[in-house]
């Protein structure tokens, strides 16, 4: 099965909040300025460690939503109200306060430009996040692979990057919203989970042979992961990465 | 000044490994789709560095004398779980009338997986084919109908839908150690990643 031989000790860099951005409600992007930073492939996840002033220290893991920028890279961080780490990310860190970020972690859940196939992302909730890295980094190195993106919400207002999904759209980036508890305003359709019929037509072919890539919640992952290999995808090109519920972000 | 206060959580007895936080669900971590891996197909084969081998089917696996663990589980993702219940079959078990002087293993998986663990901390009570979670049947998404059970190392290294061990002489890396996960794995030294 191929992946990406990771060579090499990875280290722990400072970090510095160069910006916040409201994605939804309940969820932020961090923008970072990461000292020494090696660069990153897109689908890759860092460890961010937190560090109170009596010494206690808190480390969670979070997607890169960016496509690779030098010492820049983008967490998009959804609030876990109950959570540890997330509210201080999403709600309190201020502008040019500083954390540690250990990465780029991962050569498995990756998608690198030369990759010509065509690719298949799907994504729950806040799962988008790496596959967002992986449509930016196809749009900024002017790859021609066909992308085509299943993303499932639970409403219209819980769609990150909503505004430039809504312009990747028209450049070659096919994309379908499945809706779960409520749909926009005068759709045809109701709320539904990502089932067979929404895959046969709205996910590539098992015949045109796409490198799948699906990350959400376990019980959504697992799912997709049956209809696509239901549907005839080889399991090798079916790439999962799951979160929680772990409760505890 | 960061702010940051963090919820320090209450005495875990020393059993939290540095770097990780307790949770009380059992997160999934897998690389792709769950495998169906039916019981009246399946089998667990040791391979020797010889390239002796012995095969089980699951009827005679489960007809092999079995133990129940308790035990704490340590995710390089940094959840830990403590105190799990498991029902598995010992590694020394397996190895009973086996000789071999080799001094590393890598598990094989249905999915293609691999990972590769010393000989050492396969045996001594340290390891086992593990069947059993939480009083019932192993689920598939965690590994069922059975997964190596490793509990000292990271739980990567405790692979899933597991079907076979080979010895080795010298060591080598598994799948996700190729991809950038450490070649041994001790959670109490940190050995998350490549050169930890």
């Amino acid at each position: 099965m191929a992946g990406t031989t990771v060579h090499g000790r990875l280290n722990w860099h400072a970090a510095t909040v160069a910006e916040r951005r409201k994605e939804t409600d309940t969820a932020s992007t961090l923008v970072l300025d990461v000292s020494d930073w090696p660069g990153h492939v897109a689908g890759q996840h860092v460890d961010v460690r937190l560090r109170a002033d009596d010494g206690y220290t808190a480390v969670r893991t979070y997607s890169i939503a960016n496509a690779p920028n030098g010492d820049r890279i983008e967490l998009s961080i959804e609030l876990m109200p109950e959570g540890e780490v997330s509210p201080y990310l999403v709600e309190t860190v201020a502008i040019g306060g500083t954390l540690e970020v250990l990465g780029p972690i991962g050569g498995w859940f990756v998608w690198k430009p030369e990759q010509a196939e065509p690719v298949q992302l799907v994504a729950g909730g806040s799962g988008i996040v790496p596959l967002m890295s992986m449509i930016r980094t196809r749009n900024a190195t002017g790859s021609k692979a066909p992308f085509r993106l299943l993303y499932s919400v639970r409403t219209p207002q819980s769609i990150y990057y909503a505004n430039e999904l809504q312009s990747l759209s028209r450049d070659g980036i096919e994309i379908t919203y499945a809706y779960t508890r409520e749909t926009p305003p005068n759709s045809p359709t109701k709320p539904e989970r990502v089932g067979a019929a929404l895959i046969a037509s709205a996910a590539f072919p098992a015949d045109r042979q796409p490198t799948c890539y699906i990350c959400g919640p376990t019980s959504f992952v697992e799912a997709v992961a049956a209809l696509l290999t239901q549907a005839g995808h080889d399991a090798s090109r079916v790439k999962t990465e799951r979160f929680g519920p772990t409760g505890t972000g | 000044m960061s702010g940051f206060v963090g919820k320090h959580r209450a005495s875990d007895g020393g059993k939290l490994p540095p770097g990780q936080y307790e949770t009380h669900d059992f997160p999934v971590l897998s690389a792709g789709p769950t495998p169906a891996v039916p019981v009246d197909t399946w089998e667990f084969s040791l391979v020797t560095e010889t390239g002796a081998t012995r095969v089980w089917n699951w009827q005679q696996f489960r007809a092999l004398p079995s133990e129940k663990i308790e035990t704490d589980i340590h995710c390089v993702t940094r959840w830990s779980k403590f105190g799990t219940h498991w029902e598995g079959v010992s590694i020394d078990t397996l190895l009973r009338d086996v000789e071999t002087s080799a001094g590393y293993a890598m598990a094989h998986s249905y999915g293609g997986y691999s990972t590769n663990v010393p000989l050492p901390d396969l045996r001594g009570g340290k390891a086992w084919i593990a069947f059993g979670f939480g009083g019932k049947d192993l689920e598939p998404e965690h590994g069922g109908p059975a997964r190596l059970l490793v509990p000292h190392l990271y739980f990567w290294k405790s692979a899933k839908w597991v079907n076979g061990l080979t010895l080795m002489r010298d060591d080598e890396p598994g799948f996700w150690e190729q991809l950038g996960y450490n070649m041994y794995g001790d959670p109490w030294r940190e050995q998350r990643y490549t050169g930890d």
